[in-house]
Formats: C-alpha cells, sequence, structure tokens
C-alpha cells in the first residue's frame, strides 16, 4: 500500500511538471467553458419553457457531462501513453523492476498517479455547474450521478490506456492504439442497434450505454459493476503483460 | 577471501532467447567486502547476467539467492538487499535530484523520517550535494550517472550491482568514482561490469570472463600477476641447466638459440645474480625483463578465436 502510494505521488509529480497536463488542462477547460456558457444561455433564451420539461440540471448538467465524454475519450490516451512506454524506451523501468515493490503495486501506483490528474478535470467540471447555485435551485443528486459516472467511465479509459502503454515502448504508438481500443469498444453500442441476438450483449459491453442512466440520475448498480469490471480487467493484463516482459 | 557470509550467489544461470543462449550455466558466490569484475567482450552476455541478478530478467534455468533469498520466491524480500545500476541510468530528467533520490528512498522502504538523512549521506558519496535542486535533465552525462549511482546505495544495500558505472565520466570523476566503489566495497558486496581493464585491475578482488555467455576465467585479481617470468638473452648463452641450477630458477625453458624463459621462485629473486654471473661468465647479457601476464593478454587469449572454456578457481 506504502509503495503504491509513493509511485503514485512521483506519477502525479511528473504529471503535473510536465507541460503537457497543463495543456490539456488549459485546452479542456476552455472547451468545456465554452460548452457549458453556451448551455447557460440557451437555456435562458428558452426560459418560458424553464422547469417544465426539462429543468436546468438536466440541461446544463448532463449537456456539459454528456460532451465531457468525448473530449476525455480524446485526452485520456494521451495523459496515458507515456505510463509504461516511456519508462520503457527511457529505462526507467528498471528502477521499478529492481525495487522491492510487487508488479502489482506498480500497476496501481501507475493507475492511482493518473487518476489524480483526472479527478482534477472531474473536480473542475462539478464547479461549472456549481457556479450556479446561488441563483437557481440545481438537482445536486443528478449532478452527482453524472459526476460518479464520468469518474467510473475515466477509470475504464485509464485502466485499458495503461494497458495499451504496456504493450509498446513508443507513447505514441501507445495514445493512437488506446484511442482506437477506445472508441471501438464505445462504438460497441452501434451494432446493439441492430435487431440481432447479440444485441443486448453488443449493448452491454459498449462503454457509453452504461453512461447514459448515470448522466440522466439513473443509479444502477449494475452499471457501476461494469465500469469497475472493466478497469480491473486491464489493469489485471497489465500486470500480466509486465510479468511476462521478465521472462 | 570469506566465504562464511555469502552475499549473492546464482547457481546454474541459463537464458535463452528463442534459439539464442545469451548466458549459459553462469554460477556464482559473492562473499561480503568482496568486489567482483564482470569482463566480456560486447554481447557476451554481461548485461543479460545483471539483469538476472537483479530481477530484471528471469533466468530460463537456475536460481539467484541474495542473502539466502530467493529472488523467485520472494522477489520482493531478496530485492531489499539490493541496488542495481543499469547500463542506461535509470533517471527521470523532469525531476529535480532530490526529488528523484526522495522517491528512490521510499521505494526502497526508507522510512519518511530517515529519508532526508539517507538523500543527503547518497548526494555526498556521489559528488551531488550542490545539484541537489536542479533537473535531472538538465545535469551533462556524468552527473546523471552519478545520480544512477546514488540511487543504487541510497538504501545502503549489501549487494550493489554496477553495469558500467564510469561510462561518460571524466577522469576525474572516474577516480572518485572508483574510490566510491572501493569504499563500498568494504562493507557490500560489489559486482561491477567495464570494458576498461585497468579499471577492472585498479578496483576489483576479483574477476570473471564471460565469453558467448559462458563463463571463461574465474580468479582472485592479483592470481595471474602472482606468477611472473623471467626472460634472458645472452649473446654468448650458457646452456639452460647452468640456469635451472641457479637459486630462485625453478625451471629454464629454451625460447631460441639466445633466449631463455625462466618460472621464478617467488621467495628469491634471481635477476642480480643472474647479472653478476653473466658478467663473470662473459655471457654478454643482452636481456632482462619479468614477462607478466597481464589481464589484458587473458582477456585477449580468452575472448578472441575458439579456444576451450579454461576455468580457473584461485579462491
Amino acid at each position: 500500500m506504502r509503495n503504491t502510494l509513493a509511485i503514485a505521488a512521483n506519477e502525479t509529480r511528473r504529471i503535473f511538471v510536465s507541460p503537457l497536463a497543463w495543456a490539456v488542462l488549459g485546452v479542456t477547460q476552455l472547451i468545456f467553458g465554452y460548452i457549458f456558457a453556451g448551455a447557460v444561455v440557451q437555456y435562458v433564451r428558452n426560459s418560458d419553457m424553464a422547469d417544465q420539461a426539462v429543468g436546468v440540471s438536466d440541461y446544463v448538467g448532463s449537456g456539459l457531462y454528456g460532451s465531457a465524454t468525448i473530449i476525455l475519450l480524446l485526452i485520456l490516451p494521451l495523459m496515458t501513453m507515456r505510463l509504461f512506454s516511456e519508462e520503457r524506451k527511457s529505462g526507467t523501468l528498471t528502477l521499478l523492476f529492481s525495487a522491492p515493490v510487487t508488479l502489482v503495486e506498480i500497476v496501481l501506483g501507475k493507475f492511482l498517479g493518473v487518476m489524480v490528474f483526472v479527478l482534477a478535470i472531474i473536480g473542475l467540471l462539478a464547479l461549472m455547474p456549481a457556479s450556479l447555485l446561488p441563483v437557481v435551485n440545481l438537482d445536486l443528486g443528478r449532478l452527482a450521478a453524472g459526476l460518479l459516472g464520468l469518474l467510473l467511465l475515466t477509470m475504464a479509459f485509464a485502466s485499458c490506456g495503461l494497458f495499451i502503454s504496456s504493450l509498446t515502448r513508443e507513447p505514441t504508438i501507445a495514445a493512437v492504439g488506446s484511442f482506437a481500443a477506445l472508441l471501438v469498444i464505445w462504438l460497441l453500442k452501434m451494432p446493439a442497434s441492430f435487431d440481432s441476438p447479440f444485441a443486448p450483449v453488443f449493448d452491454y459491453l459498449s462503454l457509453i450505454s452504461h453512461y447514459q442512466d448515470l448522466i440522466s440520475g439513473l443509479f444502477d448498480s449494475s452499471d457501476v459493476v461494469y465500469y469497475l469490471l472493466f478497469t480491473a480487467l486491464f489493469l489485471w493484463l497489465t500486470v500480466l503483460r509486465l510479468d511476462m516482459e521478465r521472462n | 577471501m570469506a566465504s562464511d557470509n555469502i552475499l549473492i550467489e546464482a547457481r546454474g544461470l541459463t537464458r535463452r532467447f528463442g534459439p539464442n543462449v545469451a548466458v549459459a550455466d553462469l554460477s556464482l558466490k559473492l562473499a561480503q567486502g568482496e568486489i567482483l569484475g564482470l569482463l566480456g567482450p560486447n554481447g557476451a552476455g554481461k548485461s543479460t547476467t545483471m539483469k538476472m541478478l537483479t530481477g530484471n530478467l528471469a533466468p530460463t534455468e537456475g536460481e539467484v539467492f541474495i542473502k539466502g533469498q530467493s529472488l523467485r520466491d520472494d522477489a520482493v524480500l531478496a530485492k531489499q538487499q539490493l541496488g542495481y545500476l543499469p547500463e542506461q541510468p535509470p533517471v527521470y530528467p523532469e525531476l529535480t535530484v532530490d526529488e528523484y533520490l526522495r522517491y528512490c528512498a521510499g521505494l526502497h522502504g526508507i522510512a519518511s523520517k530517515a529519508r532526508a538523512a539517507a538523500v543527503d549521506s547518497a548526494k555526498r558519496d556521489c559528488g551531488l550535494s550542490d545539484v541537489g535542486r536542479r533537473v535531472i535533465g538538465n545535469l551533462s552525462k556524468g552527473f546523471q550517472q552519478r545520480v544512477g549511482l546514488a540511487q543504487a546505495i541510497i538504501h545502503r544495500p549489501p549487494v550493489v550491482v554496477l553495469d558500467e558505472p564510469t561510462v561518460g565520466l571524466d577522469p576525474i570523476q572516474i577516480r572518485e568514482i572508483r574510490t566510491l566503489i572501493r569504499e563500498l566495497g568494504r562493507v557490500h558486496s560489489v559486482i561491477l561490469s567495464s570494458h576498461i581493464l585497468p579499471e577492472i585491475q585498479a578496483v576489483c578482488g576479483r574477476v570473471m570472463i564471460v565469453n558467448r555467455g559462458r563463463l571463461v576465467y574465474d580468479a582472485a585479481i592479483d592470481a595471474h600477476l602472482g606468477n611472473p617470468k623471467l626472460i634472458v638473452g645472452f649473446a654468448r648463452a650458457p646452456g639452460s641447466n647452468e640456469l635451472a641450477e641457479m637459486q630462485g630458477v625453478l625451471s629454464a625453458e629454451t625460447l631460441d638459440d639466445r633466449r631463455f624463459r625462466l618460472s621464478l621462485d617467488p621467495a628469491h629473486d634471481p635477476r642480480d645474480a643472474i647479472v653478476a654471473l653473466a658478467v663473470q661468465r662473459g655471457w654478454g647479457l643482452q636481456e632482462l625483463r619479468l614477462e607478466a601476464k597481464t589481464l589484458e593478454e587473458i582477456f585477449v587469449e580468452l575472448t578472441s578465436g575458439d579456444v576451450q572454456p579454461l576455468m580457473r578457481n584461485a579462491a
């Protein structure tokens, strides 16, 4: 546990001293702010419909968090690409392999390290609708479900990116690879709409279908379990991959 | 040589990469206070051996024990006793020296209270005290190498494995690092690899030569220098029996009609007597020199061409 935290702390430090992290934070913040402001303006323009069909939490919150998933899908591969591939390329992986730590601790540490960065993004996303609190009644439960969904979704993104990063020594290949893998799993939603006996399977496997419940304020434990299993699976695959590397 | 306190032991290490055998049946034992030099041409399997000794690479066959603890059975416990500097120093260029060393100290299980002291002493030992706040990526290659070395010794491990520790250093730094390795060797066991033969000769107590994955030589460093031969040449050569009868000469071997190679008794140096006798009997002394086999000669002899593996155990 202590080793995991030490590795995580170091990972977070290295992420936050890199210009990439700040560039990503700045750019995403700009985009999120643009979407948020746009949603607020549109809601105000249609204020005659306000609080009848669609509430402000729904319109602003869900609109923002819904588009956030796509942006996070784009940026998380960039944040996870370096985790193992760069360490392998620069030879620093040896430091971890020769230290008295287990592979599970290494993988969990790296995962937690990158999740701290993701939490910063999610925290900023939480603050945007919260800025409306003094003037509007917000459905906090609904927003919380959306944020929880974002957290679970990014955990899945990060674990998949971590695994792909452990496969290669080129960070760019890791980024392209994890983006492709995530997009394909996401787009399983497509065959799910066809009329076939496997449609429910595809629907269950798709990354995004479980998010739709959460974003509409519906907390279903099976959705939570899906993301946790997804994350655990890829973290476990990463441990196996690193073990293979020594053999 | 003390054999009671074995700190690292490898038994029958073999590593195959597909059909290629990188290291074959390599065994070694290292006691506390020993410095072992690992020599070999490029691609001989030095780095592979070191990776196996430090748990970075699983051996195909064989096992490594560190302080009696099997690296395979309980890697974490065994690795606590180990410091490793790989060929490429494993440093994060974006961190400062202090940040990096603090992290390494934590990684090796040094309690947070003792961490600052450990970082300070490692920096002092490696001459890094003035650059603690600098970013590693901005330091020169030599300094990065020192940071790598500081990382390997920060937890004062009983076994230190150094893969070419003086690469990229200037002559003064090389001397400092050698002094440091010698100091480390008093209390720890050190294994180091190098291409530089004088370096091995200056630092190590024992030397192993690896060629094509096999151990071809294993001896104490002074073993091969211990029994020098004497080459003598005369204008009017005496019979070889005349030389062999002299005190201090064990045997005389005729090289050509004027030159001989004499095996010497280390207790009596016959050189003075040979000169006196040559003058007295009018042999016309032309040549008189010690022929010591240097490490370099042994190295070249063992690693060039197809030489049958020659094992010598002087321990």
